[in-house]
């Protein structure tokens, strides 16, 4: 068969930084095909370079052959002909990537309209249908809506409708599903499984997670720096992995760092029957405001040493229950004690039980002052301590030094730092008053797979010679087998399953865990046995 | 909605007490005596006195406040000291010219800004972005009554298009009253579009490099079609706050341009009023002004839930 789609020697510079170098592949028709990459590996940019969306400063060269035609070579009012025609894209962000200020409905009908396939009363007949096709029946969610009124599935699939609108013959989708959860992710992959099906479309599906692509593709290409590294059908190459950069990248994504039993019986974090409530935006005059219970009585314990893990989807009450435990919030009901002495939000708490206490969050950039060196943000939780230590820049030496960073890195900015490094700093800063427990708060769901690993070996490491005790808040039900001893699963402000984690991970009680981990996608048992065998 | 205007309308009325207080407040402390002023050098204390009490001068702060507070709820500003007028008569006179100018300055303000803003947006980085860049700067920084004097000597001293100046009222037609303030209005909207075109190029530039252009430009859509459709409408929320910004701006801060063109504005009365110690004539055009840019970020608020939808649930 032939291709249908196909990229020849493609490279790209931007602001003459090699992107691409020379790369090459090709798509058939009704084709899955998975690309697969760390950050920074060029994905993205092979993506934009298809549909001729470059940024400015981009100088591509090779050919891309849509139908034996040579894309590089036509002008821009033929590439806009031809782009939610023949070829759309779907992107990252449901959250920015639809208009805020214009219905849903209005957004699918104007593919139709400015490619002049429909008038808009047809067009707007033809966006319901979209819609409806992609899951959004008008009767359940009304075609009038904006998109901030959706959830970031809906948005998704907003997006989908947009970009199927006029039944191209590609569509690439890039990292469709990172930014959503794992139960939603699965719907999300059903519906473009689907389309293929039914729409004979190729897809490209670019992604940093393997397992995705081992349940999507048919074919698969793994990328780094530029290049493509190993291509071939999905199945020969999940089960013989090549080239290193791919069985690394495979070994990362399920790793397992070597962990040391830390824990013991005494309770460290004792939450008890812990309510949280917010007022509803306020619509009432008179009379209580409407409240939503985000934490609904949820009582459990953390042992010296121990690592628990907390998992559940967004809006279930994870963040807010963290800021209640790290006393950044008031509670309703219930109480918090670290160590026995009782958490209280805002002023009242005493300093001496906030030093016990640190967090480490997801974004390892936004959670710094840019302008401060890296020696004065680790050095900034002295001010919880009565007397600064004698020499803070030893202090400071030594967890650096714990979390592997050279002594000289003091001197530094946050910016000169990488995802992976700046997460360590992070962990540093979190570190350095002895803490009895560090709240890791999707710590390391922004990093590559073989950051997260060095991050996840890291961790166990610490726990192992510091005794210290992790919460760890995840989606991510791998992180939270490969580094946690029991676990918390939350839905809906309840804490619905407490268990062992190898025990709550391989036979699920509750419904919604089960649910949960049969969503979570997976690399056939029999391919990994493939592979090791 | 129909709350949200409700909670709107009573914090206006709430600043507009605080407004009230503070402008009455401040003119109290200020030095200077109405009736020695109005009677000159030579008057005796008993004159005077006779006629402070006359004024009203004499009562407490605070009954004063009253009866000047109670006044205007009804309409009634008072008599300005000077002329013997009632005050409401004096900004009679005088809306009648600032609120025409303003609207009529904002206009062109937004007839030259918008298409300006666009073209620098849509050439960002190219030669016609660059002029546009380098002329609003020019207009920025270039003083308003200079500019309006060049204007004057071209159009009315050499090509005699326009009268240099004066008003000649309303009465005369709308044209002749339109055409009477048609360079002031050009004078004043000249610093007022090249600030307001750098707000629009700099929020649509901002706008465009949002991923949802990007989704716009991979459904088909051309650069500028996606400029029109998707960014125009984003980008104009920063564009609103500064119009709001420049209206108030325009009704009482044209007492330059009006002392350049003779026009009998809120402006020059309220500079007579000072000068003159007609106190409460100042207070009356302050309490004005300060209600005229409240409603006017009331309009502003409404008009950011129309852009915006976002905007409009909330709050």
């Amino acid at each position: 068969m032939t291709a249908m789609i196909e990229a020849r020697g493609l490279s790209l510079a931007i602001h003459a930084t090699p992107i691409l170098r020379g790369v090459s592949f090709a798509l058939r028709e009704g084709e899955t095909f998975g690309l697969v990459g760390e950050s920074g590996s060029g994905k993205s940019m092979t993506a934009l370079s298809l549909m001729r969306l470059l940024p400015e400063g981009a100088e591509a060269s090779g050919e891309i052959l849509l139908d034996g035609r040579d894309l590089m070579a036509l002008g821009e009012a033929e590439m806009c002909d031809l782009r939610g025609r023949e070829m759309a894209m779907i992107s990252q962000e449901p959250m920015t990537a639809l208009n805020p200020v214009q219905t849903i409905a209005d957004q699918v009908a104007e593919t139709l309209i400015v490619h002049g396939a429909a008038r808009p009363r047809e067009a707007r007949r033809i966006a319901l249908e979209r819609l409806a096709r992609v899951g959004l029946p008008p009767d359940a969610i009304p075609p009038d809506r904006y998109p901030h009124e959706l959830s970031g599935g809906q948005r998704q699939r907003v997006a989908i409708a947009m970009a199927i609108a006029l039944r191209p013959r590609l569509l690439i989708a890039d990292e469709p599903t990172t930014a959503l959860d794992v139960t939603t992710q699965a719907q999300i992959l059903a519906l473009l499984k689907g389309l293929v099906r039914e729409e004979g479309m190729g897809l490209m599906l670019i992604t940093h997670d393997l397992a995705v692509v081992a349940g999507m593709a048919d074919r698969v290409a793994v990328m780094q720096e530029g290049w493509i590294v190993e291509e071939g059908d999905t199945e020969s190459l999940f089960t013989r992995m090549r080239h290193p950069y791919t069985r690394a990248l495979f070994e990362a994504s399920a790793h397992q760092p070597e962990r040391r039993a830390t824990a013991r019986a005494e309770p460290l974090l004792v939450a008890e029957d812990v309510v949280r409530e917010y007022r509803m935006p306020g619509l009432r005059l008179f009379g209580p405001a409407p409240r939503f219970r985000a934490v609904d009585h949820v009582s459990f314990t953390i042992h010296k040493g121990e690592s628990l893990g907390l998992v559940g989807e967004s809006g279930c009450g994870k963040s807010t229950l963290t800021r209640a435990l790290l006393g950044l919030d008031p509670i309703d009901g219930g109480r918090i004690r670290l160590g026995g002495e009782e958490i209280t939000a805002g002023r009242h708490m005493p300093a001496r039980l906030r030093r016990r206490m640190q967090v480490v969050f997801q974004d390892p950039y936004a959670s710094f002052d840019p302008r401060w060196k890296v020696g004065r943000l680790v050095a900034e939780p002295f001010h919880l301590l009565e007397t600064p230590p004698e020499d803070p820049g030893a202090r400071v030496a030594e967890v650096l030094a714990d979390v592997g960073l050279p002594a000289d890195a003091t001197d530094r900015y946050i910016h000169e730092f990488s995802g992976g490094q700046r997460q360590r700093i992070a962990i540093a800063r979190a570190l350095v008053l002895s803490p009895d427990l560090v709240i890791l708060d999707e710590a390391v769901s922004a990093l590559d797979v073989s950051i997260r690993a060095q991050i996840l070996d890291l961790l166990a490491d610490l726990q192992a010679r510091l005794g210290l005790a992790w919460l760890f808040i995840s989606h991510d039900l791998n992180v939270v087998r490969a580094i946690t001893d029991r676990v918390l699963v939350m839905q809906a402000g309840r804490i619905v399953e407490e268990g062992q984690t190898e025990r709550v991970l391989t036979a699920p009680e509750h419904p919604y865990t089960q649910t949960l981990i049969k969503a979570a996608p997976q690399i056939p048992a029999a391919w990994r046995k493939a592979l090791h065998g | 909605m129909i709350r949200y205007l409700a909670r709107r309308l009573l914090s206006l009325a709430l600043s507009l007490i605080a407004a009230s207080i503070v402008i009455f407040a401040v003119i109290e402390v200020i030095p200077g005596d109405p009736a020695a002023y109005m009677l000159g050098l030579n008057a005796s204390p008993e004159a005077v006195e006779a006629l402070r009490d006359q004024l009203g001068l004499n009562g407490t702060a605070f009954s004063r406040y009253l009866d000047w507070a109670g006044g205007l709820l009804q309409g009634d500003f008072g008599q300005s000291y000077t002329y013997r007028v009632p005050v409401a008569e004096l900004i009679g006179e005088r809306i009648q010219v600032s609120l025409p100018l303003a609207a009529y300055a904002l206009a062109l303000t937004v007839l030259i800004a918008f298409p300006v803003g666009l073209i620098a947006a849509a050439r960002r980085g190219r030669p016609a972005d660059w002029g546009i860049m380098a002329a609003t700067q020019l207009g920025i920084a270039i003083p308003n009554f200079w500019f309006a004097m060049l204007l004057v000597l071209l159009f009315a001293v050499k090509l005699h298009w326009f009268s240099a100046g004066g008003f000649p009222g309303w009465e005369g037609g709308l044209a002749a009253g339109l055409k009477a303030l048609t360079l002031p209005a050009i004078a004043l909207a000249l610093p007022q579009a090249s600030i307001l075109a750098r707000v629009m190029r700099s929020s649509l530039i901002d706008t465009l490099h949002q991923d949802y252009i990007r989704t716009a430009r991979a459904k088909g859509l051309t650069r500028r079609q996606a400029l029109l459709r998707h960014a125009l409408r984003n980008g104009l929320i920063p564009v609103l706050t500064i119009m709001g910004l420049q209206f108030s701006f325009l009704l009482a801060g044209a007492i330059i341009i009006e002392n350049v063109f003779f026009l009998p504005g809120l402006g020059r009365l309220i500079f007579q009023a000072i000068t003159q110690r007609d106190l409460i004539v100042v207070e009356s055009v302050v309490m004005l002004l300060v209600f005229a840019v409240i409603v006017v970020n009331f309009v502003v608020d409404i008009a950011y839930g129309a852009a915006d939808p976002r905007l409009r649930r909330r709050r």
